[in-house]
């Protein structure tokens, strides 16, 4: 199948291309790029006047509860869930059951995801065994059978010693790892942000300085090592700074941020909502503006959802006891979009955020349209308006403390491989 | 005026007119705990269930005794004899209660927030006797009450609270309370048990030493040290807290001569409050625990949707 998209607004970090212009997509691939660009014989033509043509955005963390946790999400609800929100590209983390941490489970995840997945899914394996933070995993197996990354998301390496050890030997493997930075003493049985809210409400605090100590450790680890670091999911004001001076004196640090850190406060959690429980938690109104101040300048490189289903019976609970985390692949797009409204970011600089810089990051061959790539194409709708509806997620789970948000800009076609995965009805 | 809430979980959730009515209707039940026969028809024919997740001595009886004074019938179920043992959820558990056709459940939980948590989910009215360490309605008003026997008015007073305000639903409910009533709450304790941001919640003054909290206090409130659930690493040990955080006849010359002492109890005899002062003419611990029964009987009452008994 051959397409034609005319007329969009295409916006390619690639390339620096910002301009209206025409597609020609052929066997999969991007065939040119131009004006006045003809249909050949039996290709589809789409009319993306008014739209926006660019890279098929990446995910570069979601959990995908397969194999073993498929009660929550699949790869086949998950990646429905990621073209409907306008995802080319995920990668999926590895605390599945069993945790992600050798060749037979990554094998399998490549497979199924090809069988039977609407996008594309790059694994992430482990970077000790069963993420128990004790023995490296193989991670030379890990990244010759399709893993683009190592990481113990969900639990941080405790071990420091360990963690040095792993980012050197990841190095001579060719692998980044993720870093999920946690100190768990200080953590102890926190459920939210530590702060006014947790003392008005009663509930265990989870100090920043617990997301800092964690985050300043790796950094110098890093730097010790002279290996690449990715930090995921930041949401401090103190961890941005980290990473920002780690940045300037060169240290090989990149890191994301997820559409909650720069959407909600922990004011969210008032009237005990445990779809407003993730981890990291919801932070402080100065945390949301550090957040948003570092997309600008550059210091956060990606925008990652965290996506992590889980079934209503582990959240309709009290408070304590419900587990940490919301599903983002539906609602990334549209919350991001609101960075640009509020002229936090361009929109060429949005794509490098949720395209281009994941790809290089990862170091995957995508978030381009260069013509002779991957036909990964994401057409945007930015006046688009709906309401999250917990019936209308594609994902599985329906943890989402976005329900009954009315959302402007979605995606109104997501192109994989030259096919079209998703059209917005 | 009428009460109009079907469940009472946290004071920080009521006016000051309704705590006020809660107070007042408190008063007015004293009168029946005084009679020879204790027990009026008020609330014949309803069913409460005391559905106690944590342990509770004086606060369940309290509370049985109370619905049993107006004349309904009360079930007690703890934790230990539940089915949370066999890993029933609290919604299945709750729901089962429910389809039972309690008129109300009075319930104890660890978490905080429980009690809204069920709320949205049951029709009966719900009475918090606790919930983690946010809110515990009933201690709150007992308090407030007792406070007011003494001094005729909750207004203006300087209410010091010392120990683990952080652990401390006790210490939520008198600042949510006291300050709606125009009390100055002064807060003491070491900075590993002081919550960010206290000092927001109301008129709440935080203090660096249990000196400058109850100098010139009208009432010393001491909480309960708990190490064994508020963990090892917040204080070196009793002894030491009981020498800057504890309250004796020596410090108590402190606040204002006559001040009350009050500990929502049970009381650690010789960490948070010597022996002389706990028994001594200062402590009204036994009058909180007196007042606790009326401050009960006049919350099942309103949930019930009684109005004020003008006699």
């Amino acid at each position: 199948m051959n397409l034609l998209i005319q007329g969009g607004r295409v916006i390619d970090p690639s390339q620096g291309i910002d301009e209206v212009l025409d597609m020609l997509v052929e066997n999969g691939i991007v065939k040119e790029l131009g004006k006045g660009l003809k249909a050949p014989a039996g290709a589809e033509t789409i009319d993306a006047s008014g739209l926006i043509v660019t890279p098929g955005l990446i995910d570069m963390h979601v959990h995908l509860r397969d194999p073993g946790l498929e009660y929550k999400e699949d790869i086949i609800t998950g990646t429905k869930a990621a073209a409907a929100g306008g995802f080319t590209s995920v990668a999926c983390m590895p605390n599945t059951k069993p945790v992600n941490d050798n060749k037979a489970v990554t094998s399998y995840i490549i497979a199924k995801a090809k069988a039977e997945g609407a996008v594309n899914v790059f694994p992430v394996g482990s970077i000790t065994q069963g993420s128990r933070g004790e023995l490296l995993s193989e991670m030379g197996e890990l990244k010759e059978s399709g893993c683009v990354a190592v990481s113990d998301d969900g639990h941080p390496v405790t071990n420091s010693e360990l963690m040095r050890r792993a980012l050197e030997y990841a190095k001579g493997m060719g692998i980044m790892v993720i870093s999920h930075a946690e100190d768990l003493s200080l953590v102890g049985t926190g459920v939210m942000n530590e702060g006014y809210v947790s003392t008005e409400l009663g509930l265990k605090g989870i100090p920043w300085a617990a997301e800092d100590a964690a985050t300043a450790r790796d950094v110098y680890l890093a730097e010790f090592t002279d290996s690449p670091i990715h930090i995921a999911h930041v949401s401090t004001k103190g961890s941005l700074r980290i990473i920002r001076n780690a940045k300037a004196r060169g240290v090989k640090v990149t890191c994301e941020t997820a559409p909650h850190y720069f959407s909600l406060t922990d004011d969210a959690v008032r009237g005990y909502d445990t779809n407003a429980k993730m981890n990291p938690p919801l932070r402080t109104a100065d945390d949301v503006t550090a957040v948003k101040e570092a997309l600008k300048d550059g210091t956060i490189d990606a925008i990652a959802t965290d996506h992590a289903p889980h079934h209503i019976d582990e959240k309709d609970v009290e408070f304590n006891e419900a587990l940490n985390g919301i599903v983002g692949l539906e609602t990334s797009l549209t919350l991001s979009l609101k960075l640009v409204e509020e002229g936090v970011l361009t929109l060429p600089v949005l794509v490098e955020k949720m395209a281009y810089n994941p790809a290089k990051i990862l170091g995957i061959d995508r978030g381009t349209l260069k013509p002779g790539s991957v036909a990964d194409i994401t057409v945007i709708d930015p006046n688009a308006t709906w309401t999250v509806d917990a019936d209308k997620l594609a994902s599985k789970s329906k943890n989402s403390p976005f329900l009954g948000w009315e959302m402007k800009g979605a995606a109104a076609l997501t192109i994989v491989g030259g096919k079209v995965v998703y059209r917005r009805g | 005026m009428g009460f109009k809430h079907k469940d009472i979980i946290a004071l920080k959730d009521l006016s000051k007119d309704e705590i006020e009515l809660l107070i007042s209707t408190a008063e007015n039940m004293r009168e029946i705990n005084s009679r020879d026969i204790k027990k009026v028809p008020t609330l014949r024919g309803k069913t409460i269930i005391n559905l106690f997740y944590e342990s509770s001595t004086r606060t369940r009886t309290s509370f049985e005794i109370a619905g049993k004074r107006l004349s309904a019938d009360t079930v007690n179920i703890t934790a230990s004899t539940s089915s949370a043992t066999k890993g029933e959820t609290l919604l299945d558990t709750a729901k089962n209660l429910e389809a039972m056709k309690p008129d109300i459940v009075v319930m104890r939980h660890a978490v905080s927030g429980s009690h809204y948590f069920l709320s949205k989910r049951l029709s009966c009215s719900i009475i918090n006797a606790g919930d983690g360490a946010h809110e515990h309605p009933s201690q709150g008003l007992l308090d407030m009450l007792t406070m007011k026997d003494r001094y005729g008015r909750l207004d203006g007073l300087k209410v010091a609270i010392v120990g683990d305000i952080t652990h401390s639903r006790v210490a939520r409910s008198d600042i949510a309370g006291l300050t709606k009533m125009g009390s100055h709450v002064f807060l003491a304790g070491p900075p590993t048990m002081m919550p960010p941001g206290v000092e927001r919640l109301g008129n709440v003054t935080v203090c660096t030493t249990m000196k400058e909290a109850i100098q010139d206090a009208d009432v010393v409130m001491m909480l309960r040290i708990q190490q064994e659930r508020q963990g090892k690493t917040l204080i070196p040990n009793t002894r030491e807290y009981s020498r800057y955080y504890g309250l004796n006849p020596e410090n108590l010359k402190w606040a204002k001569p006559g001040a009350m002492v009050m500990h929502p109890g049970p009381i650690n005899r010789g960490v948070e409050l010597s022996s002389y002062v706990a028994d001594g003419a200062s402590s009204h611990v036994l009058k909180q625990v007196e007042n606790g029964v009326a401050v009960r009987m006049a919350m099942l009452y309103h949930v019930s949707g009684g109005t004020l008994v003008t006699e």
